[in-house]
Formats: C-alpha cells, sequence, structure tokens
C-alpha cells in the first residue's frame, strides 16, 4: 500500500526576530499514519508543529516564507482563512487547557461554533468523541461538573475529545503526554493508535521511547533543520545520517 | 557593632509604628463615623425622602440621595463597561501580542487615572454645554462613566493579562474566530476578576462627588427620568453639613454612616464575589 | 472541503466588525485626555484672551465681580496642602512599604493590604466629615493654643493631615510594588557578606528601588493636588496666600467645585473656572506621566 501524502512542506523558512528558527524545510507528512517529530528541545519542533495550523501567527515578532500544503492547498497564503485551516486540525498542548466552562460544553463548544445547535446532535457529537477519546464511562454521570475538576489525565483526553468533535482530518500533539503520568500517558498513547484508522497524527516528542512505540513516520530535528525523516523502522534501525545514529544512541541531546 | 543593632532595632520599631499609625487612622475615621452616625440612624432616613422643612430639622430622611447615587453609580457603570469591556479585550485579544500600539493605550489610561474627579467633572460641565444639556441624572452618568473608565479598563485588562495564552490557543484550534474565543472562553475565565474590577469602580462612583456637582445637580425627590437632577450621597452629607442646626449636621454624619456601610458592602461584595465564582475557571 | 479563499461567512464578518469596532473604541478611550484639554481650552479661551497669563497665575487679585482673576492665592494654597501632607505622608508610607516587604510576615501582609485597599474606597467626603469631626477641632482647641496663636482649626494643617491619610493607599501600593519587585538574590547576597537586615534595606533594596519609589511618591503628590471634596471641607477656603499652616487656604480645586452656582451669572467666571480646572489637569498629568515612565522603566528592567 502506498502512502498518500497528507501535509507537505516546501522551503518552510521561520524567523524569530533576528533568530533563524527553522531552515529550509522540505518534508511530507503520510496520511493516516502517526508522524513523530523529535530533536533536542529548542530545535523548532513546536514551531513546526504550529506552523501547520498557524497558530505561530500570534507569537510575538515572527516571519514565515515558504508553502505548507495540506491536500494540496498552501495554507501559509496570507488569504487563506485561518479558522478553516485550523477546523481540519485538532491540537492537543503539552499541558491540558480545558475551556472555562463543564465538560459537555467543552465538547459542543467546537461544534456549537460551527453552526451545530439541536440538543439532540449535540448530546450524540458529545458522547461520540467522549467514547472515541475513551473518557465517557468515566464522565458520563458528571457531563455538566466543571471540566477543571477532572484529573490531568482525564482533562487531556477531554481535549482530545473537543478537538475530534469538530470533525478534523489530522491530530497535532504537542508533546501531549508530557505532563501527565505514565498511566494517563499509556492511554492517550492507545487512544493514539486506535485513531490513526481514521485520522493523521502528528506529534512532537522528545521521548525517543515514545516515537519507537507510536510512530510509522519519524521526522529528525537539530537547530532547526531537518536532519532525517523516513518510516520509523528504517529511521530507527538504519539510519541514514551519522547525527541520527548518534541522537538515537543518547550521545547528542 | 552596637550600633548597627541599635540602628536596627530603631528602625523596626519605626516602621512597626508607622503601620500601627496608618491602620489606626483607618479605624479612627470608620469609628468616628460610626458614633457620630449612630445616634442619628433611623428607619426615616433611609425610607423617606426630605419632607417639608427637612433641612430646618424637621422629618424625612435621605432615600432620595441613595437611590439617587444607586442609579447613577449603576448606569455610570454599565456604561463604562458597555465602552471599557471592549476596549480591553481589544487589549488582550484582537491587537497582536506586544503590539506597541497597546503598551501605548495602557500608559494612556494609567496617567487617565490619575486625572482628578473635580476636572471630570468641569470637563462634563463643559459637554453639557455643549449640548445644551441641564444638570441630570444621564449629566452625573456621563461625567461619573469617564471618570471611572480608565480604571476599569486597567483593571479588566490586568485580569485578561493572566489569561493562559495556551486556552486562547486551545479555542483557536477549534476554529473559533477571536470575537468568540474573547467571548466564550477569555471572558469566561476571567470573570471573577471583571466582576471585581466592575464593583470596584461601582463604589467609586457612588462615593464620588465632585464629579457630579457640576453635572447631576441637587434634588429632594427620587429621580423619575434620565434628564431631571438627581441628588447624590456625597453632596446630602455636604449639604446638611452646611446647615448650622444640630439636628440637620446629625444627619449628615448618619448619611456618612450610610454611605460608609454601602461602600463596605460593595467591596466586601467585590471580595467574596471573587472567591465564589471561580467554578469553572481553569488553573 | 476548501478552506482557501473561502466567501466571507457570517462569523468571520462578525469577527472583522467587532475587531473594528473595538479598535475604534480603543482609540478613541485612549485619545479621552486629549479630547478634555481641547474641550477645556475652548472653554477657557475667553479669559486667556482677555487677560494675560502672567496676570492670571500671579496676581493675588481675586475680585470675579470685577473681571479680575488672579489665581495665585489658589495655587498656593494647592501648594502648601499638597507639601504638608507629603510631609507627613511619605515617612509614614515607605516605613510601612519597607515593613511590609522586607520584615512583615506574609500573613501580615495578606492582613495589611486589603485595610489598605479600604482606606483607598473610603469616598472623599467621609475623610471630610471626619476632618471637621476630629482634625479640626483639635488643631483649634490643642495645636493652636500650644503655638499661642488662634486658629479656628479650618487650616492647611486640617487639609494636609487628612490629605496625608487620603494618598497614604497610593504611595503604599505603589513603593510596595516596587520593593516586592527588587530580586530576592540581591537581598541574599548582602546578608550573606553579614549586614543587618536594615543595612541590607538602606544600602541596597532602596538604592534598586529608589527611581519607583520617587515615582510613587510623585503620584501620590498628584493625587494630592487634585483632591477635592475632603479638603474643600476643613481647609478654610480664604482666598489669599498662606503664611503658616495654621492659616486657611482656597486650593485650586476646592475654588472650582465652591463656585459652580455663581459661575455663570458672571462674565468670564465659568471661562476662570474652566481655566483653573485646565491649569490641574495639565500639571497632574505632567507629574503623572512622569512618575508612569518611572514606573515603565522600572517594569522593564525586571523582565
Amino acid at each position: 500500500m502506498e502512502n498518500r501524502t497528507h501535509i507537505s512542506v516546501q522551503d518552510l523558512n521561520v524567523h524569530f526576530r533576528s533568530e533563524h528558527v527553522l531552515k529550509d524545510i522540505n518534508l511530507s507528512i503520510p496520511d493516516r499514519k502517526i508522524t513523530a517529530i523529535i530533536g533536542p528541545s529548542g530545535c523548532g519542533k513546536t514551531t513546526l508543529l504550529r506552523s501547520f495550523n498557524r497558530l505561530i501567527d500570534s507569537t510575538e515578532g515572527v516571519r514565515v516564507s515558504g508553502r505548507v500544503l495540506v491536500d494540496d492547498e498552501n495554507i501559509l497564503d496570507p488569504k487563506a482563512e485561518v479558522t478553516h485551516i485550523r477546523k481540519k486540525m485538532g491540537l492537543l498542548l503539552q499541558k491540558p487547557y480545558p475551556l472555562p466552562m463543564s465538560i459537555y460544553d467543552n465538547v459542543a463548544y467546537g461544534p456549537r461554533i460551527h453552526g451545530i445547535r439541536e440538543r439532540r446532535r449535540l448530546d450524540e457529537i458529545v458522547e461520540r468523541f467522549l467514547k472515541k477519546a475513551s473518557l465517557w464511562d468515566e464522565v458520563r454521570e458528571r457531563l455538566s461538573q466543571p471540566a477543571s475538576a477532572l484529573s490531568l489525565g482525564q482533562q487531556q483526553r477531554l481535549c482530545l475529545a473537543r478537538g475530534l468533535a469538530v470533525e478534523p482530518a489530522i491530530i497535532l500533539g504537542d508533546e501531549p503526554t508530557s505532563a501527565l503520568d505514565p498511566q494517563s500517558s499509556q492511554r492517550i498513547e492507545a487512544t493514539f493508535t486506535e485513531l490513526k484508522r481514521d485520522y493523521t497524527i502528528v506529534i512532537v516528542t522528545h521521548i525517543l521511547r515514545q516515537a519507537r512505540r507510536l510512530a510509522d513516520h519519524v521526522i529528525f530535528l537539530y537547530l532547526g533543520e531537518l536532519v532525517e525523516q523516513g518510516p520509523a523502522w528504517d529511521f530507527f534501525n538504519n539510519p541514514k545520517q551519522p547525527m541520527t545514529r548518534e541522537y538515537i544512541k543518547g550521545l547528542i541531546s | 557593632m552596637d550600633r548597627r543593632f541599635a540602628e536596627e532595632r530603631l528602625f523596626k520599631g519605626l516602621m512597626i509604628l508607622a503601620t500601627v499609625l496608618i491602620i489606626s487612622s483607618l479605624v479612627l475615621i470608620l469609628l468616628t463615623v460610626l458614633l457620630k452616625g449612630l445616634p442619628y440612624m433611623s428607619l426615616d432616613m433611609v425610607t423617606k425622602t426630605p419632607q417639608g422643612g427637612y433641612y430646618l430639622g424637621k422629618g424625612g430622611g435621605i432615600l432620595n440621595a441613595i437611590l439617587g447615587s444607586l442609579y447613577l453609580a449603576g448606569g455610570a457603570t454599565l456604561l463604562a463597561i458597555l465602552f471599557g469591556l471592549p476596549v480591553a479585550l481589544y487589549m488582550n485579544v484582537f491587537s497582536r501580542p506586544g503590539a506597541r500600539f497597546v503598551g501605548a493605550c495602557r500608559f494612556s489610561f494609567d496617567v487617565l487615572n490619575g486625572v482628578p474627579s473635580i476636572v471630570f467633572g468641569a470637563f462634563g460641565f463643559t459637554i453639557m454645554i455643549f449640548f445644551a444639556m441641564r444638570a441630570s441624572l444621564l449629566g452625573g452618568i456621563i461625567a461619573i462613566a469617564l471618570l471611572i473608565l480608565p480604571m476599569m479598563v486597567r483593571s479588566i485588562d490586568e485580569v485578561l493579562r493572566l489569561v493562559p495564552h495556551e486556552l486562547l490557543e486551545a479555542s483557536y484550534a477549534l476554529g473559533a474566530t477571536r470575537w468568540e474565543t474573547a467571548l466564550k472562553v477569555v471572558v469566561r475565565q476571567a470573570l471573577p476578576g471583571i466582576l471585581t474590577a466592575v464593583l470596584i469602580a461601582f463604589g467609586r462612583g457612588i462615593g464620588d462627588a465632585a464629579a457630579v456637582i457640576f453635572t447631576a445637580g441637587f434634588t429632594d425627590s427620587i429621580p423619575g427620568s434620565l434628564l431631571r437632577p438627581v441628588a447624590t450621597l456625597p453632596l446630602a452629607i455636604f449639604f446638611q453639613l452646611g446647615v448650622p442646626i444640630p439636628e440637620v449636621q446629625g444627619r449628615a454624619y448618619a448619611s456618612a454612616l450610610i454611605l460608609t456601610i454601602l461602600i463596605l458592602i460593595i467591596s466586601l461584595a467585590a471580595r467574596l464575589l471573587a472567591r465564589r465564582l471561580t467554578r469553572h475557571v481553569v488553573k | 472541503m476548501r478552506f482557501l479563499r473561502v466567501t466571507l461567512v457570517p462569523r468571520r464578518v462578525k469577527d472583522l466588525l467587532a475587531g473594528k469596532v473595538m479598535l475604534l473604541l480603543t482609540v478613541l478611550a485612549a485619545l479621552l485626555v486629549l479630547v478634555m484639554i481641547i474641550g477645556l481650552y475652548l472653554k477657557s479661551k475667553p479669559v486667556l484672551d482677555s487677560h494675560s497669563l502672567s496676570e492670571l497665575l500671579f496676581s493675588t487679585k481675586w475680585r470675579p465681580f470685577r473681571g479680575q482673576f488672579g489665581f495665585l492665592p489658589f495655587i498656593m494654597g494647592t501648594l502648601w496642602v499638597t507639601g504638608v501632607a507629603i510631609v507627613i505622608a511619605v515617612p509614614l508610607c515607605l516605613l510601612t512599604a519597607i515593613y511590609l516587604s522586607e520584615y512583615a510576615h506574609s500573613r501580615v501582609r495578606e492582613w495589611v493590604k486589603p485595610l489598605i485597599d479600604i482606606l483607598a474606597g473610603i469616598p472623599s467626603v467621609v475623610f471630610g466629615v471626619w476632618g471637621m469631626l476630629v482634625v479640626v477641632p483639635f488643631i483649634k482647641d490643642v495645636v493652636a493654643p500650644s503655638f499661642k496663636v488662634f486658629s479656628t482649626g479650618y487650616s492647611v494643617l486640617a487639609g494636609g493631615i487628612v490629605l496625608a491619610i487620603m494618598i497614604f493607599p497610593v504611595i503604599i501600593h505603589v513603593s510596595l510594588e516596587v520593593l516586592r519587585a527588587v530580586p530576592g538574590e540581591v537581598r541574599e547576597a548582602s546578608l550573606a557578606l553579614g549586614a543587618t537586615r536594615w543595612q541590607t534595606v538602606k544600602r541596597v533594596v532602596l538604592r534598586k528601588a529608589l527611581p519607583g519609589v520617587a515615582a510613587a511618591i510623585v503620584l501620590g503628590i498628584s493625587r494630592a493636588f487634585g483632591e477635592t471634596m475632603a479638603v474643600l471641607m476643613v481647609v478654610g477656603n480664604v482666598p489669599k496666600v498662606p503664611r503658616s499652616v495654621l492659616d486657611p487656604a482656597y486650593p485650586l480645586p476646592a475654588l472650582i467645585a465652591n463656585n459652580y452656582g455663581e459661575m455663570l451669572s458672571v462674565p468670564l467666571f465659568d471661562s476662570a473656572l474652566m481655566l483653573a480646572a485646565l491649569i490641574l489637569l495639565l500639571v497632574i498629568l505632567l507629574f503623572n506621566i512622569v512618575s508612569r515612565s518611572i514606573l515603565l522603566r522600572v517594569e522593564r528592567s525586571i523582565r
């Protein structure tokens, strides 16, 4: 089965004030696979991820050039409409940030914004996506309670459900398990593996073992440059670049 | 060596003395108002308007001024929220983060916050002359709204600055616009702080006298229309004090007590509300 | 689904519109100061056209019915009252701020801060009532006799004392913030060298915090300049340049507030009062701009 490319990045350069954060990045992210972006901290992983849904727009003093094609359309085009781009992609941050409202309203927030008003449809959406994020059984009795009352791990799954509820095609995760306890991390990882049947998943991680466990495709960044990318098995077992070899062995971090 | 420690002890003593002095000035003021006002407090004071001959010591109360102050400060607070909340939201959600324009606005509001109320009164008066308006509830509302606008903007602004940026991003990531994010997420997260800011502004509106002297006028009846003059508590106190009849002056003290209690209730409410409304707040 | 060059859906239009309206409101609100200056200037133009500025500012003749508007007694009244207030308030406030920031247990701090907030919230009329009931008799019966002079009690000193209490919260609040902003390492470095706490405060902390503390004092001065009702009630309101703190005075804000009734019936009177308001506004703006600029720099240097 040939991989279809879902996101492709061409000559992406990002400057932050006088700093050159991403340098001539060219890469492609396969459809319905888990892609892991790895590299030491400060290498531009998060910036790369945030350029996919144009959240870098809201950072102070940023200049971006190049093209990011999603389904063959350049989302960096200044005329592109950001809210529609972002609707296509769910985002999970390092720390879960539930919105200041009830569990139910958190999941219903996106659908409501995009025009769904009928209570019955919303009920159905909330249930479906809480199930998808494997949270439904834990919260079905207390949907009207504030989301901030959930545990961190539950909050992160709630954020996942919230992101899925706008029916994106892509899930972006920025070290989505780094603030969680091992058990919660495991649940999120398991959920990801299930979700990749329907979604393209891109996660940033600095945990090599996590990338090994989860990823089908790996992108390795170092100091703002793309060092190597490829299928996970090749990447870990037969790296082409010496730098990759050293990183995998843990010699550079 | 000894001198070092003597100096240390001396200054520490002075500091504690200064702190105690400042706090006791507050206690002294509250006690004075309480002790002087209490003997003249009566149900009539808060339930009746001034009757004929009130300022000669005959019956009645200052309901006109209590209601007048509440109407006036209430109207002004509403007006100030109407302008102030969008301004604070603009500075924190709509503008680019760290924009120089926002810094300039903050500076301008800080400076404006230092402008005394008598100047707002005088400025309100020039506006009223310009529109050929008479002293009225509406005039007072405008002057007080201008007076409390800068402090309201800046205190809401400070609250909004504390909203984590990730929360905004979470909302944007779901495809929400800035407007939707501002209304549904930012305001909701900052609600306790916003309400505190609003109540503090309301309290300042009730307590202010200098801005309403020109603009609101005074009357012995309860205001029936926006275009009629309105009595305010501070001015009622001031006018009653000016009457050289002990009974009327005593009522001035009672009025001062009423005003002080009102202000204390509002500031207490501000504190309690801030604690109560944190149900949905994320942190 | 195509998301490029999407036609403007209603919620996008709403967002754009809201952004524009809010920008407009922000600009308008931020420009309010300018509008106030222009408005007051236009109203005070008649008196500025018919009198020279030096006559207005430096003449002591205040006879509105004869068209003479010399502001000197009022300007001097404001300066005297403010001066007394600052002399009383600054040492007390600085000692308190240093105590709360450097010595007091955090629990004490949490208790004292709300009390100071309450003090800040008390309406100025209530301060005035208190001044009439306590400060004025105190000066008349205790202070003046001990200097063997007569005073009604309604005096610069009474105004200064009341005003001092009113500006406590501003000065304490701002200087406390400035002091807390001095990094703890600075203190530790000094303490580690064997300095006592007070030496550390005096030689290191205060030196670092000096510009901010100065700004706090300037803010206090400008608050004192503009305070109206409380001062008006205890200061005597006699339009003569005071010669001692036991003389009555007549500060500018009191002048404006006291004459709103007659001002429309005497030619140029309203214009002169608006000029008084304009002078007050400009002086206070200057003070505020200076202190806010200092505070802004302090804030930046910390980040």
